[in-house]
């Protein structure tokens, strides 16, 4: 009933926003975030004593053979909370922004927020595919409405890329499905059925090209940038810190476990693609001038390494991968809300016009020095453990591939440090010499995030405890060769 | 059967109704009660038959699929006279008559579900297509609406031969005109009755607008009067493909039967689904790309063709209702807008926001997104030609053409919402808000809970 829940709180609040005008909506919808968290923090404890009292399976359409099956393991119970972390972040540091037609956008927010946790709870592949297109609809919207001079054309593109992969993950499930001796869309179902191994061959394919645009994985990610770039701050955070993991999470939940050989068959290929994908966007981001653009490739690189080590698939690679899918959201969302303050204060994205805000806004220049070592990986931040495991696993698997990916930390060093060089030190200019430090509420939401970071940093136990379940799922699913 | 005599009957009386009253808006009400009737009197058909039971000497076979579709195609135009009704006397006096029309269709429509004898299917399509040649000329003083008559006549009647053709070829190879006995499964399949199949599938192919027998449809669709487009592109073409299924159904698949034709309606149905696509992509305007979205969407109603199959039968009726459910209401707002072209929509949203959400919903159903009654009636179709085997190719295909026709469906969308612009639309009343509230229901309805009609099956 828990995660009924999760999925009902914001969409109905979700649906009555839209009805709202001004403060009200930004007022129920940060109620409705904080419900929602408190209700993800009882799924976490539950998750880790009793998961199946999370299952929740109704009836849906009988015809086909689908349910209404929700339910947390590790992964879910992990990503949900995420998702239920982020909002709450994210209302609170825009809660002094203006936005034109608030109550639109708030219950668009919130509606995408429910796509997301649905995506995170469905053990029903059509209940999976309903919520995977639910959560792009309201940020399609959301982007196109709210979003830069280029958002329309730029938005299409995302919203037609990602459509196009999913409908191909579509055509897959159908396949699966008609094969199920019971026609049933039922996790258990699918990871029971193991087609032969051509089928799982040209199956893996149809699935991988769905998560690989939505993660992104090179060559699928050119959408990304300029939609990161358009968007609204608050909504590329929600992108960049919650949807791009639901590209990885259908790797592990949908692909792993249901076409093992498959995987087999291909995880060279798709590490080679992850590896090129690291390098190739971390040598952009070193030449980026512009601050979005830069944080946007700075993120393809780390869904690169985040994609290598699910592929390499051993224990410790895939609780790097876990461990770190958290906290490159929180790290992210991190990195947004202080450019979202930047952009506030001084509207303007080109780096070489910034400099010299840590003389004038210490407390902002501190609070990105922090994310931005915690998203190099810093040893005691959160970014650390991940990394830590997830070179380790790849290592494992191919010692050259872990090499070559290695290159990318020193790369993340060098556009991380100089981007900091370039926004706070230096001389200030006439226009940053007037940027006013961080207000209480982006105070309090970058507060939180640098806790998480430490925290994590110094004791990451109980999130590696969080995904142990999980992870033992994916290594016992048939690994057959 | 009470469908068909109740909507002839209607047809007839509203002929004479033109006579005597004189007010358009009552003849208006009245063929909306006519609807009304036609569906109680069908829905108690389905109380009669239970399972299915054969009439008029095995002409008529009326069944659990043939009340549910005339349900369906009667729903539809109640939908219809209700939204687009008032547009009926812009396009001429003769108000009463053009209703009288529509009603004939409609009587020529409940015999594509329920036909048992190929002479019913031959009176039926023709029942249908008659009283369009009327109406797409209906607009007497316009040249281009003359054109589409006389363009849709000539392919027509012409098509008409060669659907007769093939009824002759298979009665001559089979010696029988009823749809069950004659037994072309069995045995070797003579040249006689291939020619008969093949020019069959042909001729429904031209009336359902398929690829490379379209060439008619923009033009016609384009030319005539937009108010009677809506009921051509929509609930006529539903039929046409009952029809076209139901014959290749029950006739030609089993036996290994469906090999001989399968590749050739598949080769239809990609050449379908490509150039319906890729030409509405390039469309300026809104009535025109809804003439080769209609081509477009046409390609996936072919999937139940190829596959013939039980989920097939669920997909059509799926899809009848969400494509003309859909497709109705899109129509409806575009009769009230001043300007047809994709610009002519910007800024929509400011001005009519609740038009512009329920026309998302409409747009957003032809686009196949879930929640929407289109995700399902593809899904249908879909997993109809996937259970058939090796028809991925086409199924994978379909899924790309399915995201190019976002592009098209979006661009609607885009112009509402995101774009400046100053919307004029003609006057709006409550109840035409309230009509296409329930149309936007019922897409969403059937897109959380399919089986809710499903279960009639």
């Amino acid at each position: 009933m828990l995660t009924v829940l999760l999925i009902l709180i914001p969409l109905i609040t979700g649906l009555i926003t839209f009805g709202l005008k001004g403060a009200g909506a930004k007022a129920l919808s940060l109620l409705s975030s904080f419900a929602t968290l408190v209700i993800a923090v009882i799924a976490w404890q539950q998750a880790a004593t009793a998961p199946e009292t999370l299952q929740f399976v109704a009836e849906w359409i009988p015809q086909l053979g689908s349910q209404f099956n929700v339910g947390l393991d590790g992964m879910g119970a992990m990503l949900c909370l995420l998702t239920a972390v982020s909002f709450p972040l994210i209302f609170i540091t825009v809660y002094g922004r203006e936005y034109d037609r608030p109550g639109a956008f708030y219950g668009l927010l919130l509606l995408s927020q429910a796509g997301l946790i649905g995506v995170f709870t469905a053990y029903d592949a059509l209940l999976f595919y309903v919520f995977w297109e639910l959560a792009l609809i309201p940020v399609y919207f959301l982007c196109s409405m709210w979003g830069g001079e280029r958002a329309i054309p730029v938005t299409f593109k995302f919203f037609v890329y990602t459509f196009a992969g999913s409908l191909l993950m579509l055509t897959g499930i159908i396949y699966i499905y008609t094969q199920t001796p019971e026609h049933s869309f039922s996790w258990t179902a699918f990871t029971a059925l193991q087609p032969g191994s051509t089928e799982q061959s040209w199956l893996f394919w149809l699935f991988f090209v769905a998560f690989a645009i939505k993660m992104p994985v090179f060559p699928f990610h050119t959408w990304q940038p300029d939609t990161y770039e358009q968007s609204p701050t608050p909504v590329t955070m929600v992108l960049s810190g919650i949807m791009v993991k639901m590209g990885l999470f259908g790797v592990i939940r949908w692909l792993l476990p249901v076409l093992p050989q498959g995987v087999y068959i291909w995880q060279e290929a798709a590490i080679v693609l992850s590896v090129i994908g690291i390098i190739y966007a971390s040598c952009i981001a070193i030449v980026q001038t512009d601050l979005k653009r830069l944080i946007a490739y700075s993120s393809i690189a780390h869904i690169g390494l985040m994609s290598a080590a699910i592929f390499a698939n051993n224990e410790q690679s895939m609780q790097g991968v876990q461990v770190q899918m958290f906290n490159h959201g929180i790290n992210i969302i991190g990195l947004w809300m202080i450019v979202e303050v930047i952009q506030n204060r001084l509207n303007i994205k080109n780096m070489q016009e910034m400099g010299g805000i840590a003389t004038h806004a210490p407390k902002l220049a501190i609070a990105l020095v922090i994310v931005s070592l915690a998203n190099i990986a810093l040893p005691l931040t959160n970014g650390f453990i991940g990394e830590f495991l997830m070179f380790s696993g790849l290592f494992q698997y191919n010692a050259w591939f872990a090499a070559i990916a290695a290159v990318a930390i020193i790369l993340a060093a060098v556009y991380m440090l100089n981007m900091l060089q370039k926004v706070i030190f230096g001389e200030a200019n006439a226009l940053t010499s007037t940027t006013a430090d961080l207000k209480t509420g982006e105070l309090l939401a970058i507060s939180v995030v640098i806790v998480i970071i430490f925290v994590l940093g110094v004791y990451p136990k109980p999130l590696l405890e969080l995904v142990d379940s999980t992870t033992a799922m994916v290594n016992a699913a048939a690994w057959v060769k | 059967m009470n469908a068909l005599i109740s909507t002839a009957v209607f047809g007839i009386v509203l002929m004479f109704v033109g006579l005597f009253v004189k007010n358009k808006q009552q003849i208006k009400y009245f063929a909306i009660a006519g609807t009304i009737i036609a569906f109680i009197a069908n829905w108690y058909d389905g109380q009669l038959a239970g399972g299915s039971s054969t009439i008029l000497h095995g002409m008529i076979e009326v069944s659990r699929l043939s009340v549910l579709f005339n349900a369906v195609a009667i729903g539809s135009t109640f939908l219809y006279f209700v939204l687009c009704g008032s547009s009926f006397e812009k396009v001429g006096d003769d108000v009463a008559d053009y209703f009288a029309l529509v009603f004939f269709i409609l009587a020529g429509i409940t015999l594509t579900a329920s036909f048992s004898n190929l002479l019913m299917l031959f009176l039926a399509i023709e029942i249908i297509s008659i009283p369009q040649y009327i109406l797409a000329g209906a607009d007497k003083k316009n040249l281009k609406s003359n054109e589409a008559s006389l363009k849709y006549f000539l392919m027509g009647s012409f098509t008409t031969g060669i659907l007769l053709m093939g009824i002759a070829l298979i009665y001559g190879a089979t010696g029988s005109f009823n749809i069950y006995e004659m037994g072309l499964g069995t045995g070797d399949l003579s040249p006689l009755a291939l020619c008969g199949i093949i020019l069959l599938g042909f001729a429904l192919a031209f009336k359902v607008s398929a690829v490379p027998f379209h060439f008619w449809t923009p033009d016609v669709y384009d030319g005539s009067p937009t108010v009677f487009t809506a009921f051509m592109a929509t609930v006529v073409k539903a039929a046409g493909f009952i029809a076209f299924l139901r014959l290749f159904q029950v006739s030609f698949t089993g036996g290994g039967l469906e090999h001989h034709w399968q590749l050739i309606i598949a080769l239809i149905t990609a050449a379908t689904l490509l150039i319906g696509n890729f030409t509405a992509v390039f469309q300026q305007s809104v009535k025109r790309m809804l003439a080769y979205s209609s081509i477009a969407q046409a390609g996936f109603m072919l999937f139940t063709i190829v596959s013939s199959n039980e989920t097939a039968t669920q997909g059509i009726i799926l899809y009848s209702i969400a494509y003309s459910v859909a497709t109705i209401g899109i129509f409806a707002i575009l009769l009230k807008m001043k300007d047809y072209t994709f610009d002519g929509y910007n800024g929509l949203a400011r001005r009519q926001p609740l038009l512009a959400l329920v026309n998302t919903i409409f747009l957003l159903s032809l686009a196949g997104i879930p929640l929407t009654a289109g995700f399902f009636a593809k899904y249908f179709v879909l997993t109809a030609a996937v259970q058939q085997g090796q028809l991925l190719w086409l199924v994978i295909l379909a899924v790309l053409c399915a995201a190019i026709s976002a592009y098209y469906y979006f661009r609607v969308i885009i112009a509402m919402y995101f774009k400046t612009g100053d919307a004029e639309t003609l006057p709006i009343t409550a109840g035409f808000r309230s009509v296409l509230v329930i149309g936007a229901a019922v897409i969403i309805l059937l897109g959380v809970f399919p089986n809710l009609v499903l279960q009639f099956l």
